[in-house]
């Protein structure tokens, strides 16, 4: 390894950058069967979803997160679930929201934790049974001069 | 080697070399900020308890706060602001949380608590609660001038295996970053603060245990008075700056 | 363990409100090692269920990638003067339980 300025700094103030996770890591694999599992093989239309996180985050172990989906929220044309998978952390599922007629809305807000930069996907089934997707690629720094 | 790439580094990432006072706040994003100024803030759980703790009797004498200070929205406007402060007892400065030790020990008759203690946290958090907005005020008393010179030294003094100073970042290159952080200026307007690096609340002496670990030196021990002379100087430092509850931190 | 619940007090019949609870927990991965070397149990609230008039309305599940001391944000469309209960459940078992009056008028 070339010892840069950058990765000299890492190293010795930042420290390692990934911390809050052992070494066990989803993969971008792993978090295609995790789809697969919610979707049942069915296709996935790119659309109708949002998914906000800021683009670049100071900590990666609180991430705000809103996901809404394009749905009347009427008892004939509903969002039914939205699950929400991430690409490296050692689980790809992060959070599934189960939807009402009566909800009104399908917009859900939490926060997050992710195990450092990487795109974060949402994909919601309707009442119709079609799934609907979208993503955001995330950049996770980390405060200088952590614990040990 | 090491060493000059460090420095190298730090010099490099210069600041804009503003000289404006900014908290940790103003350094923050929107998103953290929101969540700060969310009444649904995470530190708020830590408030919650310390109200209750504030009027639960405790120690031999069953005494508790509220039986010698009433309510706290009187008694402890500002004193957050204001302290580390003399006492008299112990002719030497107290921090915050010194102080809470002290009454529990003498007042209610309570055997000691670690500083970090989950109890003394939420007490911490309901009192500084009470100075929230306020200037930071540093008490007068000449007699703490000693502690707070000692503390500007050790301020300035590099320490560890970095030989690095808390000026030659937090004064020098505030602003700059290491690595992807942004360097703060350092101002302990935050405390106790929920950070999310912990993931729970937390002292000013906690976090500096963090900036003496980063600098490869040896943290002060819980409570000693360099640690007590450091927050006198920070406090002296931030002067005028308000006091942040519910503070959240990165 | 407490928890902070944002619902408002009152809605007009069909209004869509929004319904906010902050539970205070580690939510504790299960891939973390403590300083004996040893994994720390994983410790998470697994569910977090919304019930109105009698059925549930919205529910999470949570898995080790949500923070400490969860928070959830959603929404209702407000129908008769009911409580607005939670029931949430960690990966043991353990449930519990609170909620707010919604008054429609």
């Amino acid at each position: 390894m070339i010892l840069t300025r950058r990765t000299t700094l890492a190293t010795l103030i930042g420290g390692p950058l990934v911390l809050r996770f052992g070494p066990a890591a989803a993969t971008p694999e792993t978090m295609q069967t995790a789809i697969d599992g919610f979707t049942g093989g069915a296709d996935i239309t790119e659309g109708r979803v949002t998914l906000r996180i800021p683009l670049l985050v100071e900590n990666g172990n609180s991430v705000p997160l809103t996901v809404s989906v394009d749905s009347p929220m009427t008892p004939d044309d509903f969002v039914e679930q939205i699950a929400i998978f991430n690409e490296i952390n050692p689980l790809p599922d992060t959070a599934r929201f189960h939807l009402t007629p009566r909800s009104g809305l399908a917009t859900v807000e939490t926060r997050i934790r992710l195990n450092g930069s990487q795109t974060v996907h949402a994909i919601a089934r309707l009442s119709d049974g079609s799934f609907w997707s979208a993503a955001t690629e995330v950049i996770v720094t980390a405060p200088a001069c952590r614990e040990v | 080697m090491i060493r000059a790439a460090v420095l190298a580094g730090i010099v490099l990432a210069l600041p804009a070399g503003a000289q404006d006072r900014r908290t940790g706040y103003d350094d923050m994003s929107p998103a953290l900020q929101a969540m700060q100024d969310d009444p649904m803030n995470p530190a708020a759980f830590w408030l919650i308890d310390g109200e209750a703790l504030w009027s639960e009797p405790a120690g031999t004498r069953g005494q508790s706060c509220a039986d010698c200070h009433d309510a706290a929205e009187d008694s402890m406007a500002g004193v957050a602001a204001r302290y580390p402060a003399w006492d008299e007892e112990q002719a030497a400065p107290v921090d915050l949380n010194g102080r809470i030790a002290l009454c529990r020990d003498r007042h209610q008759g309570a055997g000691p608590q670690d500083r970090a203690d989950p109890d003394i946290l939420a007490l911490l958090a309901y009192v500084t609660h009470q100075s929230r907005g306020m200037p930071l005020t540093p008490d007068p008393d000449p007699r703490l001038d000693p502690a707070r010179a000692r503390g500007e030294t050790l301020f300035t003094t590099r320490m560890g295996q970095l030989n690095l100073s808390c000026a030659q970042c937090h004064d020098d290159n505030s602003g700059g970053h290491l690595a992807a952080a942004l360097i703060p200026q350092g101002h302990p307007t935050g405390y106790p603060q929920y950070r999310l690096e912990w993931e729970t609340l937390g002292t000013l002496e906690r976090r500096i245990r963090g900036c003496l670990t980063g600098v490869r030196a040896e943290p002060f021990a819980p409570g000693s008075a360099d640690f007590i002379a450091l927050a006198l100087y920070l406090q002296s430092r931030a002067a005028g700056l308000q006091v942040e509850t519910l503070p959240i931190r990165p | 363990m407490s928890v902070l619940i944002n619902v408002p007090e009152t809605a007009a019949p069909g209004e869509i409100v929004t319904i906010r609870i902050l539970i205070q927990h580690p939510m504790e991965t299960g891939f973390r090692t403590g300083r004996d070397g040893a994994l720390v149990p994983r410790d998470i609230i697994e569910s977090v269920a919304c019930l109105y008039q009698g059925e549930e309305v919205f529910r999470a599940d949570l898995f080790p990638a949500i923070t400490a001391n969860p928070i959830l944000s959603f929404h209702l469309r407000a129908g008769e003067t009911g409580r607005v209960e939670f029931v949430w459940t960690d990966n043991s078992g353990v449930t519990a339980r609170d909620g707010r009056l919604l008054t429609v008028a």
